[in-house]
C-alpha cells in the first residue's frame, strides 16, 4: 500500500471513527451511571438522522442570504434536542420503572426499545432507504493534493471535535457533569451528598442521546442514504469502540471509536472487505477476553 | 506437624498495590475449632477466598490433608474437603431447601449426565440414596419440616443455618464460617454456639470461624488468631488473645471485653 | 416427592408413536397447515434447546440462530452433495434409506452445531449478563458473515435444491426428544446442577459444582439441538438463506423463552406454539382487506408486536407465563457494581 493510499485510508477511519466515537460516549456514559448497556443507543443515531430528513427542508429556507450557514447548525441543534428528549423518556418510561430488577429484565426490556424504534420507524418512515437531503454541499476540498477530503468529511470531524469539548467541560466544569461523575463514582454517597439521582440519570441520557442524533446528521453527510435499520450495526460497533476503549471511561470511548474507524477502513479496503463487519465483533470478543477493562478502564471485582 | 489438617505458610495476598493479607503463618489439626478475629477490613474474609480458591495467593503455600491446593479452583478444594459459609448468605434462590442441600451432594456422585438420560437401576437408587441422606442431615438440623420451602422464606435463622448444613453435606473434613453470627438476636447466637460444637463433635470435623462477636468466639474456639491490618497479631486461647496489649489496641479497647 | 417413575420415558414413547401416526395423516393436510404446523415443532425445540442455556444454566445467549443456522447449512450440504454415495452403499433410494440418510444428516448437523457450542461457550464462560449477551449476539453474527462469505453453500445467494425430507414425525419425534433430554437431565442430582450455576456461581463452586463444565455442557447441548432443528428446518422449506439465521430470529427464539418463563420447559414450549400461531396470524390480520390500514401495516410489521410484548413483558411479569425465575435471576441489580471476569483482582476490603 503506497503512502497516499495510507493516508488517504487514515483520513476516511478517522472520519468513521468520530461518528463511532460520539456514539460510544452514549454507551460508556450511561453505563458509568447506570452500570447498563443501553442496546436501543444506536437507534436514536437513525432517529438523528431522521430528524435532519425530514426538519431540513422545513427549517434551511428560512435561512438564507448572510444567514446561510445558520440553517445546518439549527437543524443540527434541533435534532440534538429532540433526540436529548427521546432519550429522557425512554429512560422515564422503559427503565426507570426497573431499577434494581436483574439486569437482565432491563437488558431484555433495552432490546425491546431498540426493536420498537427499529420498526416502529420502518412503520412510519417506510422501510425504503431515503435519501438525505444536502445539509452542507458535498465536495471535495482543492488543495489537499492526491488526498481527497470532502467538505462532508471536515464538517462532520470539526463538529464532533467541537461537540466533544463541549462534552468535556460540561462533565469536568459543570455541576451537573460533576453530579454525574460523582453517580458513577458511588452512587449511595452521591444521594447522600444530595445529588438528586432520578435528574441526573435523565440528563445522562439526555447528553448522550443528543450526541448520537448529532452522530446521526454528521453521517447523513457524508453516506446520504438514510432507512430505519441504519443504527443497528453502528450501534453495535459503537458498543465496542466503547469496550475498546473501557466502558465507563469517556476519553477511552473517543479512542475507542476512531481506532475501529481505522481499523474498519483499512480492512474494508483490504482483500478482507466482506468480512468489515465481523471486525468488530472480533474484536470485542478479543478484548473482553484478555483485557476486559479495555484500554483506560479498571477492573472491577465481585465482592464475595 | 504430622497431622496437621490445614497449613498455611507465608501466605501472602495483594490487590494490586494493596497487601490485604501479609506473611500469615495458619495451621489447625483435624478437630480444631479455631476464632479468626479482627476489625473491620482486616483481611478475613480475604483468606477464606484464599483458602478456598477464589483468589490465589500472591505468593506462600497452603497445605490441605498433605496436598497443595494455593491456587487451585474452589470447585476442586470443595472436592478435596474444604467447605463454607458466606458473610452474605448465599443460598440457591429458585431451588426448596431440599434442592439446596441435595446439590451439595452433585460432586460425590458417580451417575451423571448421561445416567441422568438414560435412567438406568442404579441411577435412581442413587438418587434415593441422596435423597434419604438429605433428609437427614435436615432433620439432624431441625430443617426437616421445611423441605419443600423456597428457602428465601424462611427466617434469616433458618437461611444461615441452611447454608451450615448445606455445606456440611459435601462431607468436608474442614469448616469455614463467615461470621455466621451475623444479624442474630444473643438467643439465636446461643443456639448458634451449641450448633457449631454440636457440628464439630458429630461429625469430627475442623472448624474455622470468623466472627465479631467475641462471646461467640471466647464462648466456643479453643484457638483464637488475631488479624489486624492483614497481619497476625496474637495468637492463643481466648483468654490469653482478650489480655494481649496488642489486641486491645487493635480494636481501640472497644469490644475486647469480657463477656459480662 | 422424589418417587422418580418412568413416566417421562413413557411420555416420550406415546409422544413418538403419535407423531408417527399423525405424519401419515399430514397428507390431508391443507399443505398451508401443514407447514405451520412444522415450524411449531422446530420452534418448539429451538425454545426448549436456548431454554437451557438462558433459563436453566442463566447464561444468556443471543446467538442462538447462528447454531441453527449450521446445523441447517451442514445438514443441507451433506443431503444436497453427499448423498449419491449413500444411498449408492444402501442399495438405492427408498424410505429407509432417505430416512437413514435424513438422521445421517441431521445428527452431523447437530454434531457441527455443538462444536459451534463449545467455540462460542468456552469464552463466554468469563462473562456475565450483558457482556455474554454481546457477546454471544457477535457470534452469531460471525458465523452469518462466515457462511455468507462461503460460495461452496451459495454464499449471499443462499441455498437451494434441499430435498423435502421433513415430516411431522421427524420435526415431533425431534421436539419431543429434546424436551425428554432437557427435562430428564434437569430432574437429578446431576442436573439441578445447572440450576446452581444460574442462581449462584460462588455458592456453586463452593460445594464443588464445576460451573466451567456445566456452562460449557450447556452451549454445547443446546446447540446441538438448535443445529437438528436448523436441518430440520433446511429440508422443509429447500432453501436457505444466511439472513434468514440473523439476530432477529435468535431475539424471537429468546422472546419464547422469557414469554415461557425462563427455567420452564412446558412453559417454553407453550410459548413456542403461542408464538408462532400468533405470528402466523398476524399474517392473515395483514392481508384481511376490511381492516383499517392501519391495523394492517402494524399486523404485517410482525416486529413491533414483538418488541412491545417484549417490554411489556419485562415491566409487568418478568417471569414469563409459567417461571419462577426472574425476579430472581442471578447477574446483578441495575445500579450494580459492574461484573466483568471472576474475582480479578480489585481492592475489597476485609
Amino acid at each position: 500500500m503506497n503512502t497516499t493510499l495510507f493516508f488517504q485510508q487514515l483520513i476516511n477511519g478517522l472520519s468513521l471513527g468520530a461518528f463511532y466515537a460520539l456514539i460510544a460516549l452514549g454507551y460508556t456514559m450511561v453505563y458509568g451511571v447506570l452500570r447498563f448497556i443501553n442496546f436501543a443507543h444506536g437507534d436514536v443515531f437513525m432517529i438523528g438522522g431522521f430528524c435532519g430528513y425530514y426538519l431540513t427542508p422545513r427549517l434551511l429556507p428560512h435561512f438564507t442570504g448572510s444567514l446561510t450557514p445558520l440553517g445546518p447548525v439549527v437543524v443540527l441543534l434541533v435534532t440534538m434536542m429532540i433526540c436529548a428528549l427521546l432519550g429522557i423518556i425512554i429512560e422515564k418510561l422503559a427503565y426507570r420503572p426497573l431499577r434494581g430488577k436483574p439486569k437482565l429484565t432491563v437488558l431484555i426490556t433495552a432490546i425491546g426499545v431498540s426493536l420498537f424504534l427499529e420498526y416502529g420507524g420502518q412503520f412510519v418512515f417506510g422501510p425504503d432507504p431515503k435519501s438525505f437531503p444536502e445539509l452542507v454541499p458535498d465536495r471535495a476540498i482543492e488543495g489537499t493534493g492526491a488526498l481527497t477530503v470532502t467538505t462532508a468529511q471536515l464538517t462532520a470531524f470539526s463538529i464532533a471535535i467541537v461537540l466533544l469539548v463541549a462534552l468535556t467541560l460540561i462533565v469536568k466544569r459543570s455541576r451537573l457533569g460533576m453530579a454525574m461523575r460523582a453517580l458513577s463514582n458511588n452512587p449511595t454517597a452521591a444521594a447522600l451528598m444530595g445529588v438528586n439521582l432520578d435528574t441526573i440519570i435523565s440528563f445522562t441520557f439526555g447528553l448522550g442521546s443528543a450526541l448520537a442524533g448529532a452522530a446521526g446528521i454528521l453521517y447523513a453527510l457524508s453516506y446520504p442514504s438514510i432507512d430505519p435499520l441504519m443504527g443497528i450495526l453502528p450501534g453495535i460497533k459503537a458498543f465496542v469502540a466503547a469496550v475498546l476503549g473501557g466502558i465507563g471511561n469517556l476519553p477511552g470511548a473517543a479512542v475507542g471509536g476512531l481506532i475501529l474507524g481505522i481499523v474498519e477502513t483499512f480492512v474494508g479496503g483490504s482483500e478482507f472487505s466482506t468480512y468489515r463487519d465481523a471486525i468488530a465483533f472480533s474484536i470485542l470478543i478479543i478484548i473482553l477476553l484478555f483485557r476486559p477493562a479495555g484500554l483506560f478502564g479498571k477492573t472491577q471485582a465481585e465482592k464475595v | 506437624m504430622a497431622d496437621l489438617l490445614l497449613d498455611l505458610e507465608h501466605c501472602t495476598m495483594q490487590f494490586g498495590g494493596l497487601t490485604a493479607v501479609s506473611d500469615l503463618d495458619l495451621d489447625m489439626g483435624p478437630t480444631d475449632l479455631v476464632g479468626l478475629i479482627g476489625p473491620n477490613g482486616a483481611g478475613k474474609t480475604t483468606i477464606f477466598n484464599v483458602i478456598t480458591g477464589v483468589y490465589k495467593p500472591t505468593s506462600g503455600t497452603i497445605t490441605f490433608a498433605g496436598r497443595r491446593i494455593a491456587g487451585a479452583k474452589p470447585n476442586v478444594i470443595a472436592g478435596r474437603g474444604i467447605a463454607r459459609t458466606f458473610q452474605n448468605i448465599r443460598l440457591f434462590g429458585s431451588l426448596s431447601v431440599f434442592d439446596n442441600v441435595r446439590a451439595a451432594f452433585n460432586l460425590r456422585m458417580k451417575h451423571r449426565l448421561a445416567h441422568a438420560l438414560m435412567r438406568i437401576p442404579a441411577f435412581y437408587r442413587e438418587e434415593k440414596e441422596v435423597a434419604e441422606q438429605a433428609i437427614e442431615l435436615l432433620d439432624v438440623f431441625n430443617l426437616g419440616r421445611f423441605a419443600d420451602v423456597q428457602c428465601g422464606s424462611m427466617s434469616y435463622g433458618d437461611q444461615r443455618r441452611l447454608e451450615i448444613v448445606r455445606a456440611l453435606a459435601t462431607k468436608p473434613k474442614l469448616l469455614l464460617l463467615d461470621e455466621p453470627a451475623a444479624g442474630m438476636n444473643p438467643r439465636e447466637k446461643e443456639e448458634l454456639m451449641e450448633l457449631i460444637r454440636f457440628v464439630k463433635e458429630k461429625f469430627q470435623i475442623a472448624v474455622l470461624l470468623v466472627e465479631h462477636d467475641m462471646r461467640v468466639v471466647m464462648g466456643i474456639c479453643q484457638r483464637v488468631v488475631v488479624l489486624d491490618y492483614g497481619v497476625k497479631i496474637a495468637e492463643g486461647t481466648p483468654a490469653e488473645v482478650q489480655a494481649n496489649p496488642k489486641v486491645i489496641e487493635a480494636y481501640l479497647g472497644g469490644e475486647v471485653k469480657k463477656a459480662s | 416427592m422424589t418417587h422418580y417413575r418412568r413416566i417421562k420415558q413413557i411420555a416420550l414413547l406415546v409422544a413418538i408413536v403419535l407423531a408417527l401416526v399423525g405424519s401419515q395423516f399430514s397428507g390431508r393436510i391443507n399443505s398451508y397447515y401443514l407447514q405451520v404446523i412444522l415450524f411449531i415443532g422446530i420452534n418448539i425445540t429451538l425454545a426448549v434447546s436456548l431454554n437451557l442455556i438462558n433459563g436453566y444454566t442463566g447464561q444468556f445467549s443471543l446467538g442462538h440462530a447462528g447454531f441453527m443456522a449450521i446445523g441447517a447449512y451442514t445438514a443441507a450440504y451433506l443431503s444436497t452433495q453427499h448423498s449419491a454415495g449413500f444411498f449408492q452403499a444402501l442399495g438405492g433410494v427408498s424410505n429407509l434409506s432417505t430416512a437413514l440418510l435424513f438422521v445421517w444428516v441431521l445428527l452431523a448437523g447437530g454434531i457441527a452445531a455443538a462444536v459451534a457450542g463449545f467455540i462460542v461457550g468456552v469464552p463466554s464462560l468469563r462473562l456475565k449478563g450483558d457482556y455474554l449477551a454481546i457477546v454471544t449476539l457477535g457470534f452469531g453474527e460471525i458465523i452469518r458473515v462466515l457462511i455468507q462469505n462461503t460460495d461452496a453453500v451459495g454464499g449471499p445467494r443462499g441455498y437451494s435444491g434441499i430435498a423435502n425430507y421433513t415430516t411431522l414425525f421427524w420435526t415431533y419425534a425431534i421436539a419431543a426428544l429434546t424436551i425428554y433430554v432437557v427435562v430428564s437431565m434437569i430432574d437429578s442430582t446431576y442436573g439441578r446442577g445447572f440450576l446452581t450455576v444460574r442462581d449462584d456461581e460462588i455458592a456453586a463452586e463452593a460445594i464443588g459444582i464445576n460451573t466451567t463444565r456445566y456452562k460449557v455442557t450447556a452451549f454445547v447441548l443446546g446447540a446441538f439441538f438448535a443445529g437438528v432443528a436448523g436441518g430440520l428446518y433446511a429440508h422443509t422449506t429447500t432453501y436457505i438463506n444466511p439472513s434468514g439465521f440473523d439476530f432477529q430470529l435468535s431475539i424471537q427464539i429468546v422472546v419464547m423463552v422469557i414469554l415461557g418463563g425462563m427455567g420452564s420447559t412446558i412453559g417454553v414450549t407453550f410459548a413456542a406454539i403461542l408464538l408462532t400461531l400468533l405470528l402466523e396470524y398476524l399474517r392473515f390480520v395483514a392481508a384481511y382487506e376490511w381492516l383499517p390500514d392501519f391495523i394492517r401495516r402494524v399486523a404485517a410489521n410482525r416486529m413491533i408486536i414483538f418488541s412491545l410484548v417484549l417490554i411489556a413483558l419485562m415491566l409487568l411479569r418478568p417471569q414469563g407465563l409459567f417461571g419462577t425465575v426472574g425476579r430472581r435471576a442471578g447477574g446483578g441489580r441495575m445500579g450494580g457494581t459492574p461484573k466483568l471476569p471472576k474475582p480479578a483482582p480489585g481492592p475489597t476490603p476485609n
